[in-house]
């Protein structure tokens, strides 16, 4: 199967690879997929007090169109408010990548990270 | 060094040029069709073919009798279980083959289930190799043929054949044997063996794609109804004009697998070895899936935990290689021979078989190691499961929502 070239590259250099303690109040974590499913996403995002994501990491099992969408939204998601990030759409993941059909799901599960993450955080401020 | 390099030899093989120069005049020059008898055109092309036809008995200890030349090992299958289950369906109806087997033999298999027989697909041990008291015991008084691979595509593992002949010969039952991935890489000698029908590919042995053979017994006798009809080619049991250099390709690549196969052999395993060593010395968490030593020495399948497949794949495009079910590798099924073996999903999402062959040359297992030890490294790198492992964490106790 012949890649993108922004899949490739996100590949190849992958954005805001990392770890941040998931115990800090102000960083969310999400998790999302399955290993048996092949593809596990963990983003984390830490929020300052305006609600703004100041930073966002992420780790990904997966092929090479999961680690680019999740790659790409620690890019889009850093500097936006909170309810920004939630309304990205897997859509919009799908296009600025190109993906083909089979690998919309890698998309889906990179929105889903997004919203589990910010999940997480606002359980915390509660 | 030429890229990518080609580690794919279990999915197909590249023609050597000997047995290319062979082929060539037996397109323009030597056109006649083999069945012509009466002129010396004719004549030409039939004594080309005989010796091709001699050149494949020879490898496996055939009468050249028993060789009917066919488009490749799946239509051999093909001709083999149907053409031997219609024959002796008087008999019965019970047909015994293996769950790792090669698609043309479980489709042909699934397509006889519709035509009245009664199948039993075997299973597997963990080392991928079936278990003698398993086939004896699923044997039945309708029993009338045994299908089971010499040499497994995807892992390599060598079936106990022997074994298997012997036991079919005792209960006078067909003995079927694919063996696509074994001729002309392992000894094979079909009176040894007790094969009644074998199963022989062209293209796996740097012969020329489109054309393979299926050894039939001729005593005991083993029959076979045909599944082409026509002209009466090949004693009744293969219509079709004959592809006279196809089949001079085909046996001069088996005169050649002959005559190269032990030193081949000898070296092929020190590559193999030194592969097998150069992945696992300097990374954890490494499955070789299969029996190691019941293996051809051209095959290393071998999974990365907590890496997936398909970006390892990207990650050493420089390597042709495949990963999961070769023939299905476009689908995102992890592969059935894998998950026969009892391969967890993650290990089975992350396996590459490596195929190596003839041309496969030390500097490029040295090449092959480096890349695939950095691309595990980084992805390991990337992997939330390979921080939780490190952390200690067991991914079992995980509460994980499947998608």
């Amino acid at each position: 199967m012949a890649y993108n070239d922004k899949v490739l590259d996100h590949y190849e250099n992958p954005r805001n690879v990392g770890s941040m303690d998931k115990n800090e109040s102000d960083v969310g974590t999400g998790m999302v997929g399955a290993p048996a499913c092949g593809d596990v996403m963990r983003l984390q995002i830490k929020v300052n007090d305006e609600g703004v994501i100041d930073d966002a990491k992420f780790k990904t099992y997966g092929c090479g169109s999961a680690i680019a969408s999740s790659s790409l939204v620690t890019e889009w998601i850093k500097g936006k408010t909170v309810d920004e990030a939630l309304s990205i759409k897997n859509k919009e993941i799908a296009d600025e990548l190109a993906l083909p059909p089979v690998k919309i799901h890698c998309s889906v599960l990179a929105e889903d990270a997004i919203k589990a993450a910010v999940d997480d955080y606002r359980k915390k401020q509660d | 060094m030429k890229f990518p390099i080609y580690m794919d030899y279990q999915s197909t093989t590249p023609m050597d040029q000997r047995v290319l120069d062979a082929m060539l005049p037996w397109f323009v020059e030597n056109f006649g069709n083999p069945a012509s008898s009466s002129h010396a055109i004719g004549w030409a092309a039939d004594r080309a073919v005989e010796k091709g036809r001699g050149q494949v008995a020879e490898l496996i200890g055939a009468n050249p009798k028993e060789i009917v030349i066919t488009s490749g090992a799946t239509e051999s299958n093909n001709l083999a279980i149907t053409g031997a289950a219609r024959f002796y369906k008087e008999k019965g109806n019970h047909i015994i083959t293996v769950v790792t087997e090669h698609k043309a033999v479980l489709d042909t298999c699934r397509y006889l289930e519709t035509e009245g027989f009664e199948v039993t697909y075997l299973p597997v041990q963990q080392d991928g190799l079936i278990d003698m008291a398993d086939l004896e015991a699923a044997i039945t008084d309708k029993t009338i043929m045994i299908s089971v691979m010499m040499v497994n595509n995807e892992i390599g593992v060598i079936q106990p054949v022997k074994e298997i002949g012997a036991l079919c010969r005792s209960r006078k039952i067909v003995f079927h044997c694919d063996a696509a991935q074994s001729v002309g890489k392992i000894p094979v000698d079909v009176n040894a063996l007790n094969v009644d029908l074998m199963s022989i590919s062209g293209h796996k042995i740097y012969g020329p794609k489109g054309v393979g053979a299926l050894y039939v017994r001729r005593r005991p006798r083993a029959r076979v109804r045909p599944i082409i009809h026509g002209g009466g080619h090949e004693r009744g049991m293969r219509s079709g004009t004959l592809p006279t250099p196809l089949i001079v390709g085909l046996g001069e690549a088996c005169a050649l697998a002959k005559q190269d196969m032990e030193a081949e052999n000898t070296r092929l395993l020190g590559l193999r070895d030194k592969l097998l060593k150069g992945l696992t010395e300097p990374l954890t968490h490494v499955q070789v899936n299969g029996n190691l030593e019941q293996r051809v020495a051209s095959n290393l399948n071998i999974s990365f935990g907590y890496i997936e497949g398909e970006s390892l794949m990207m990650a050493i495009k420089d390597v042709a290689v495949s990963s999961g079910s070769a023939c299905t590798s476009a689908s995102l099924e992890p592969s059935y021979v894998l998950r026969a073996l009892g391969v967890g999903d993650e290990m089975a999402h992350s396996s590459i078989r490596f195929g190596i062959g003839r041309f496969t040359t030390e500097e490029e297992i040295d090449h092959v190691i480096k890349i695939v030890v950095e691309a595990v490294n980084k992805l390991r790198d990337l992997s939330p499961l390979w921080e939780m492992v490190q952390e200690g964490i067991d991914l079992n106790t995980i509460q994980w929502a499947e998608h």
